[in-house]
């Protein structure tokens, strides 16, 4: 009985301030979203509006779009750079740290990097006019602001290989001794050790990595703001404007866009939670 | 060494791929006018870093590290308590308290924040400074107490037991065993946490509602006016601070303590 009073001294404070906050937020979205808060007419005429609005459509297919994509590339990537990072060549200890420092960069200063790298006036076009390939800004592919996210999805994918790749070395730091040699001792090509021996191990760490990634690249704000088009825009951008439209009719709408994505997020919470919190035990609740 | 080469190659293209974004803000930073299609500024100036160092700019920057420390000293003491029950014991329940603390990491940021908005304005403290540190405990205290619940989980209670038979009270015990052996983790925590607070932007905006100017949203304000010179001086500034406290720490920092701390 002491120790139970013990564990709730020492718990009890966080938990009651992160789930008053988060459960508070959730749940008033949540009524909101139904017209129980204030008391109109309840229902779920807001969800059926969001759903039947084409522009809510569009900006959901886009921020999937501009998720998975991101979440694959970098993924994909960082699995290379890791690969890369666990050899030994000159220079390795650089890279690193440069991996690491890229940790701490605001998403919203990458972005602005990326805005003034590939824009239309940006360096790359300078570069295009100074090799004779263009003639005029416009001339260049429009990679910002563009209905493909392109630049949206590079500034993902620059924020978060260098997320994933650490990761993925913390891992293979857990691992133990390299089975690696073993198997191709046994006979296995290169390729054939990789796939049927490291990535399985890998596997659950690069699971967990992406959907952090996928969650953060489909709910940001800033980066879509800097590099996003107008129409269709990101999701979050659409539910801030409903959120903050001058018509107060919009606001239940926002608040059913952000249940909606709450929704998708429970997903991608079961999906983490699968793969790093251990396994349901007899006394766990 | 063909293989060497080939590493070597795809280090370099890795490391260029990481700076290149951040070379055309630090240009910018210093031109006093770039126009198309010139590979470099027509002349250079600090008028730029001018306004990033007026005592507006100068005051977000106060502004945005005293919200950051402030957000990430409440984490601390909140969430080194909470992650010692975590890391030390089993009890009913703790898969949910788990669950529930990985819900502002997983839940993608927009889902809470329209929500969070609603709870503030009814409990009266949106548009204020202790109001946004509030709302940053979100992402940050529970990040806070994972971290800790991992380098507890870790921790052998014997040398307390030892240091109490041996006749030290709690707190000594605290202050001269528990502490020094949980303190790495809690650095490395608290420097990750620290950097969550400093990168929030919708959540300053909806929270603040614009009258909690942080270092982000005065750099999108120059962003959007067009401004490019003053907003590479700017992202330079906010950049650099985290830069600099992730080079002082960097030998300090064990890949398992980093494994621990990682967020996108």
């Amino acid at each position: 009985m002491r120790e139970r009073t013990r564990l709730l001294l020492l718990l009890g404070p966080a938990v009651a301030l992160v789930g008053g906050l988060v459960l508070g937020a959730l749940g008033l979205a949540l009524l909101r979203s139904l017209r129980l808060l204030p008391l109109e007419e309840p229902g779920l005429s807001a969800y059926a509006s969001v759903l039947a609005s084409p522009g809510v459509l569009a900006s959901l297919a886009l921020s999937f779009w501009i998720a998975t994509v991101s979440t694959l590339i970098a993924a994909g990537l960082a699995l290379a750079a890791a690969m890369l990072l666990r050899q030994a060549f000159p220079g390795r200890r650089l890279v690193a740290v440069l991996v690491q420092l890229n940790l701490t960069i605001p998403h919203v200063v990458g972005a602005i990097g990326i805005l003034y790298l590939i824009s239309q006036s940006g360096s790359f076009a300078r570069l295009a006019h100074a090799a004779g390939l263009i003639a005029a800004p416009g001339e260049f592919p429009a990679l910002t602001h563009d209905p493909w996210a392109i630049g949206i999805i590079l500034t993902y994918v620059w924020k978060e290989v260098p997320f994933i790749t650490l990761i993925l070395l913390a891992k293979l730091q857990t691992l133990g001794p390299d089975l690696g040699p073993v198997a191709r001792s046994l006979g296995a090509t290169r390729w054939q050790a990789f796939r049927f021996v490291l990535l399985p191990q890998l596997l659950p760490a690069l699971a967990a990595g992406a959907a952090l990634v996928f969650a953060f690249a489909f709910g940001a704000y800033e980066v879509p703001l800097v590099l996003g088009a107008h129409a269709p825009e990101a999701l979050p951008l659409r539910a801030w404007r409903s959120f903050t439209d001058v018509d107060l009719a919009a606001r239940p709408e926002a608040f059913a866009i952000s249940i909606l994505i709450a929704a998708l997020g429970a997903g991608l919470l079961a999906l983490h939670a699968r793969l790093i919190l251990p396994r349901r035990g007899r006394d766990a609740g | 060494m063909r293989a060497e080469r080939l590493r070597l190659l795809a280090g370099l293209a890795l490391a260029l791929a990481l700076v290149l974004p951040l070379l055309p803000l630090a240009l910018w930073s210093l031109a006093h006018g770039w126009r198309f299609p010139d590979l470099l500024p027509q002349a250079w100036s600090l008028r730029a870093w001018g306004v990033a160092s007026s005592a507006g700019v100068l005051g977000s920057l106060g502004l945005t590290l005293g919200i950051a420390a402030a957000t990430t000293a409440l984490a601390a003491l909140v969430g080194l308590p909470a992650g010692r029950a975590l890391g030390l014991h089993d009890f009913p329940g703790k898969r949910a308290v788990l669950l529930l603390l990985l819900v502002p990491a997983v839940l993608p940021g927009i889902a809470l924040v329209l929500g969070l908005h609603d709870l503030f304005l009814r409990l009266g403290l949106t548009g204020s400074t202790h109001g946004v540190i509030l709302a940053h405990l979100v992402p940050v205290l529970p990040y806070m107490v994972l971290v800790m619940a991992s380098v507890f989980a870790g921790f052998d209670t014997r040398i307390e037991a030892q240091a109490r038979s041996l006749g030290a009270g709690p707190v000594r015990c605290f202050l001269q065993v528990t502490l020094p052996a949980v303190l790495p983790g809690l650095l490395t925590g608290a420097l990750f946490a620290f950097l969550v607070s400093w990168s929030q932007y919708l959540l300053t905006l909806a929270i603040g509602g614009g009258r909690v100017q942080t270092l982000p949203l005065v750099l999108y304000a120059y962003v959007a006016a067009g401004r490019n010179d003053v907003a590479g001086a700017i992202a330079v500034l906010y950049a650099l601070p985290g830069i600099l406290l992730l080079l002082g720490f960097i030998g300090r920092i064990t890949g398992r303590d980093l494994g621990r701390v990682l967020r996108p």
